[in-house]
């Protein structure tokens, strides 16, 4: 089989853990267009759902920091943060890790990766699966960029392990969801955290639905970080399924500036 | 070197319930193995969130620290900006601060309601303090 879907969100820990601290109008309006993305992806009928999150120190530290990384277990345990903080009960998602390992050896054709038997979920990917998944009932292939630790790896490598996950996908038979994650510009964990550069955020945005490699890549992390703050190197999340959606055009179903989450509270998909 | 060893203790700490137990009964103890300056250890053991930031941890690994401790986000947001009023600005990193120390850049929401009574209640400290009269 191939992708069945293809799709980013944000997946700011204030979404689930400070949601009464949002203007409501605009909070439920966000959670509308998360609750259509589910409806979305279970449409989609897939066999497993890959997450391309950014985490945030859960697993990797720089000790022995990959670029790219992928799980390859049967169940995953998250979040690790405070459930109470975050708004999300600890429990195990499921995993597969006989379909991870054929999964892993296609990407490796084509990109080197680091594989963990070991996986511990954050807010990256917690925060997306409340909304998705959230019986928990089909299983995630985590996948982690390192957009935290520098040295980042450039945006071009995001690019091609986005095309060699596309690969992977049309080696399978089974069907396979993508979902990146991760916030546009934001300043997290700070005290700047709130701030958002909206305008900054909609023009990358529009190089993501145009799927345009050249305008996509059309940043590096001096210009980053100085328009779209530490947090902005995450758009290699997004980078990744824009290559695995290999020239479909998306569309934006959300996104808005939600300050006490962080974040322009994003939510869009590919056409496949 | 210093500053990746107390992130190394924040990482693992963050991910560790049976670190968290132990730190809990011992944090002296717990920080022990780590190479760390006086100053970093105190810090750790307090803890104080503005002096961690101000040493440069990454706001990622100290924003869970800081939620572990049950430290509220508007008071988390605080403390980093008291951390640099007193110590002075992130000595190295990522993590910075880009707008006025004394700006609350995310309030949280109030509906009209609660606006309202939170305006009654400023005006009535004012009037019982005798100010504006």
């Amino acid at each position: 089989m191939s992708l069945v879907f293809a799709g980013v969100c944000s997946h700011a820990p204030g979404i689930t853990g400070r949601a009464d601290q949002a203007d409501p109008d605009v909070r439920d309006r966000f959670y509308a267009a998360f609750n259509q993305m589910r409806v979305d992806l279970e449409a989609s009928k897939p066999d497993a759902v890959v997450v391309i999150a950014a985490e945030h120190f859960a697993n990797f530290f720089m000790d022995n920091m990959p670029s790219f990384a992928l799980g390859m277990a049967d169940s995953y345990d998250g979040p690790i943060e405070d459930p109470g903080w975050l708004g999300i009960e600890k429990r195990k998602v499921p995993g597969n890790r006989e379909l991870s390992e054929r999964f892993i050896k296609q990407v490796m054709e084509t990109s080197d990766v680091s594989y963990a038997e070991e996986w511990q979920f954050d807010h990256g990917i917690m925060v997306p699966l409340h909304f998705l998944t959230p019986n928990y009932d089909i299983p995630i292939i985590p996948v982690n960029i390192n957009c935290q630790g520098p040295p980042l790896s450039p945006l071009h490598r995001s690019w091609t392990f986005g095309e060699s996950l596309r690969a992977a996908c049309d080696a399978l038979p089974e069907r396979i969801a993508i979902v990146g994650t991760g916030g546009i510009s934001h300043w997290p964990a700070t005290p700047d955290s709130g701030k958002i550069n909206v305008e900054w955020d909609l023009d990358f945005m529009d190089r993501w639905c145009r799927n345009d490699r050249d305008a996509l890549l059309d940043y590096d992390d001096l210009t980053i970080y100085a328009d779209g703050g530490q947090g902005g190197f995450e758009i290699r999340t997004f980078i990744s399924v824009a290559a695995a959606a290999a020239g479909a055009t998306g569309t934006v179903q959300f996104c808005e500036p939600i300050p006490i989450f962080a974040v322009s509270c994003t939510v869009a998909t590919y056409a496949l | 070197m210093s500053l990746y060893a107390v992130q190394k203790f924040l990482f693992e700490i963050n991910r560790s319930e049976a670190m968290q137990e132990r730190y809990t009964a011992d944090r002296r103890a717990e920080v022990a193995p780590f190479d760390l300056t006086d100053e970093e250890i105190e810090a750790l053991v307090e803890p104080d969130i503005g002096k961690l930031f101000h040493l440069g941890v990454n706001g990622q690994i100290l924003m869970h620290f800081a939620a572990f401790h049950q430290i509220d986000w508007q008071d988390y947001l605080q403390r980093m900006r008291d951390g640099i009023i007193e110590h002075g600005p992130v000595r190295e990193g990522v993590y910075a601060v880009t707008t006025p120390l004394d700006e609350v850049v995310a309030p949280v929401h109030e509906n009209p309601a609660q606006a309202s009574r939170r305006a009654g209640t400023e005006r009535r400290i004012l009037d019982e303090n005798g100010v504006g009269r």
